[in-house]
């Protein structure tokens, strides 16, 4: 049995554009719990989550475990990196393991691509994406989805540019998923070293000059720029990419509009966007950190109506 | 003294000797005694009804990895030769990327007297190009060909330095031996695991463009003009590829190449779900490579069919898509997979895919067999170009199950393979 979702959260690629909608409309209500005094329900009370890292994120691990918390979960965080990867344990062993000892969720962030559904194939337990290589990041398309909904009301029509390095970038692709999928115009703006080289086939326009996105946009989504990407040979420097791609307020002030800015976080304030326009009128970066609990609180919900006896749970801690 | 084999009214399809006619073949002492015609029974003889199926010279493939010395867990000369004739190869070519790597005579003639023991297909080892296949000193190509060594390759990599590719072509003129490469620009290719394409932004997997491997196909015909030394290029993936092998081969250029069964047959759509069965070096490319490709073998640019057979142990391809390794068992389904995408659909005739499995690796290799003539060695392969049956990987001769094609349905299957005059494989 599986819930309105299927078994996995395992990227915004394989839900219809219904089932997004789903999460978005049942985040709202688990977004007003987070503004309550006791920020609890007993919705997954009783169910073991394990927050599977094998790569560090403070910000999305943190989320997530708000969000199992704020539903009564039980919850045990693992750091890959410290334990069974260094010691040569596969990822298949891991997933025997977890079945073995009758987890009901595990949340998984992996540097590999395809690692989330890899693990989902072969246990039993509902599975989220929280990031596997440079794939999908679902559910941080659906607080972009959801910050953009909040702005702009119903997505169809609207302009989202994503900028920065689409190439190594799992949100990238989320968001491009999730944005088609809802009826927004997408395109991405960045040096083209940084693009997949067939993007324009995935239905996506592309922009080789930031000024030309701002001209275009009513969103620009910043992508975080990894440091390495100099190293590794794909852009000159820092400098010349924050010269030429960099979103600051210099520029936004010559958009026919007001943009509204997202940026996924961790930022390179004064690489790839501007510390006056990261805290200026227009970022709603604040509102997709609050909004990523109450996401993450949503599709967990969602999924463990696979299960009948936290389905139970569930129905009596509904909000 | 062995007994007579008499293979009694088949179709013989010999390319050789331009015979595409129904008869006898009668194998004796290890060679062919006589072909064609109805021929009587000689005393003694055992006699095999082969009517209503083809006979053909024995198949060659030039491309294995036999993995024997160093991961017999994974596959032996012995094993690899038992999987090579359930698939109707009478003699495979063995790739020297082994630990340690066949560098030296010692190895050579280890893995050639494995395969004698064995006792399936005929086993010729390749030779490394360079010393541990490290890219830097030329190994003993003279003291190797002694021993048994019919080709020299670094395959599993490229040889990186043009300097030695040059070297390395020079110098086995002398012996009259291929220099056989694999093309792959690693500065380009950087570590990706699929095709670079629509797929690869889809999945967010890192690409391997074409061009990695076309620098290199270009690199070395112009190697090959300079030095007069004999490429063969391996496992060509891409329709830029075949066009500079055409290229070169009009101006004369001593050039050969090689496709596998796989790229002529599936697209890197069956990568899709992260399938680790599908991934293979060179990846396996797009609809328009695999129609350049198959076009290719049609008007002979490309001259050999092959199967870079690579077995792997199941737990090794059980895992992550970039981590896993490269590459598939290719032994026991290369015919049916040659029968249904190239010769049921009409892309080439019966003749020429003898020719390119059997016929032209003799050739260009300089190996026994590929032909029926009176004579020479008694190597042939009964198969039914028609027969229907459906891939179970459990059934495999050869250690590894690493296959895209489980469960697939084929056209096209070998009944009898006879090395030497002696029936070594028969199917049920
Ligand atoms: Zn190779
Ligand atoms: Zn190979």
């Amino acid at each position: 049995m599986a819930g309105p979702l299927g078994k996995d959260l395992l990227g915004l690629a394989p839900l219809s554009a219904e089932q997004i909608r789903l999460v978005l409309d049942t985040a709202i209500p688990f977004r007003e719990i987070s503004e309550r005094a006791i920020k609890k329900v007993p919705t997954l009370r009783g169910a073991t989550i394990v927050n599977l890292f094998f790569e560090a994120s403070t910000r999305t691990r943190i989320s997530f475990e708000f969000a199992e918390k704020r539903l009564s979960a039980d919850t045990v965080n693992v750091a890959a990196a410290q334990s069974s990867v260094s010691k040569g344990e596969t990822l298949v062993d891991t997933a025997r393991n977890l079945e073995a000892m009758k987890i009901d969720m595990v949340v998984i962030r992996h540097p590999a691509s395809g690692a989330a559904q890899f693990l989902a194939e072969r246990i039993e337990s509902n599975v989220i994406n929280a990031g596997d290589g440079t794939n999908e990041h679902p559910t941080q398309g659906l607080l972009d989805l959801m910050t953009l909904r909040d702005k702009f009301g119903e997505l169809a029509g609207r302009k989202i540019c994503i900028v920065g390095d689409v190439l190594h970038s799992r949100v990238a692709r989320s968001n491009i998923w999730g944005l088609t999928k809802l009826g927004a115009d997408v395109a991405v703006c960045g040096p083209r070293s940084l693009l997949p080289n067939a993007i324009e086939e995935m239905g996506v326009t592309v922009f080789n000059r930031i000024e030309e996105a701002i001209e275009w946009a009513d969103a620009l989504n910043v992508l975080r720029l990894q440091l390495e990407r100099m190293q590794a040979g794909y852009i000159p420097s820092l400098r010349e990419y924050n010269r030429v791609f960099g979103v600051t307020s210099a520029r936004l002030d010559k958009a026919p509009r007001d943009i509204v800015i997202l940026h996924p976080g961790p930022m390179n304030r004064g690489v790839e966007i501007d510390s006056d326009v990261a805290d200026g009128p227009h970022s709603v970066i604040l509102d997709q950190v609050t909004n990523g609990v109450a996401v993450r609180m949503a599709a967990l919900y969602l999924l463990a109506g696979g299960k009948p006896e936290l389905a139970e749970a569930a129905k009596k801690g509904a909000p | 003294m062995s007994r007579d084999l008499l293979l009694k009214g088949g179709r013989i399809v010999d390319p050789s000797q331009g015979l595409d006619t129904i008869g006898d073949v009668l194998l004796r002492d290890g060679k062919v005694e006589a072909c064609g015609g109805a021929i009587g029974t000689p005393d003694g003889a055992e006699v095999v009804d082969v009517s209503g199926l083809v006979v053909a010279p024995g198949l060659i493939d030039v491309h294995v990895h036999l993995r024997e010395p160093g991961r017999e867990d994974v596959e032996t000369v012995a094993t690899g030769a038992h999987s090579a004739v359930a698939g109707g190869f009478t003699g495979v070519c063995a790739m020297p990327n082994t630990k340690p790597v066949t560098d030296n005579q010692a190895t050579v003639g280890f893995v050639k007297r494995q395969g004698e023991t064995a006792g399936f297909a005929r086993v010729y080892p390749y030779g490394a190009i360079s010393l541990g296949q490290k890219g830097e000193t030329l190994a003993e190509f003279g003291e190797m060909v002694a021993a048994g060594a019919v080709a020299f390759s670094d395959d599993g990599k490229p040889v990186e330095s043009a300097h030695l590719m040059r070297t390395a072509l020079e110098y086995a003129r002398a012996f009259n031996v291929p220099v056989a490469e694999h093309c792959e620009d690693m500065t380009l290719a950087r570590g990706g695991s699929m095709n670079e394409g629509l797929m690869s932004a889809k999945l967010g997997l890192k690409g391997i463009p074409a061009e990695a491997e076309e620098i290199y196909v270009i690199r070395d015909i112009l190697l090959a003009k300079r030095t007069g030394g004999h490429i063969h290029l391996c496992h060509l993936s891409t329709k830029g590829s075949v066009e500079l092998v055409r290229w070169g081969k009009e101006r004369g250029i001593n050039v050969t190449a090689e496709v596998c069964s796989h790229h002529i047959s599936l697209t890197e759509a069956a990568v899709e779900g992260y399938n680790t069965n599908a991934k293979m070096n060179p990846p396996l490319r797009t609809q328009e490579d695999v129609e350049a490709l198959q076009q290719g073998v049609a008007d002979g640019t490309i001259d050999l069919l092959v199967t870079d057979h690579a077995p792997h142990h199941y737990d090794e391809k059980e895992r992550e898509f970039a981590d896993a390794p490269n590459g598939i068992v290719g032994l026991e389904t290369a015919l049916g997979v040659n029968c249904t995408y190239l010769l049921k659909p009409g892309i080439i005739s019966l003749a020429q895919m003898i020719d390119a499995m059997s016929c032209k690796p003799a050739k260009v290799f300089h190996l026994p067999g590929g032909t029926l003539a009176r004579g020479s060695v008694g190597d042939v392969t009964v198969f039914d170009p028609a027969r229907t049956w459906t891939c179970d990987p459990k059934q495999f001769k050869s250690k590894g199950r690493n296959t895209p094609y489980g469960g697939h349905t084929f056209n096209g299957q070998a009944l009898l393979t006879v090395v030497g005059g002696r029936v070594v494989y028969r199917a049920n």
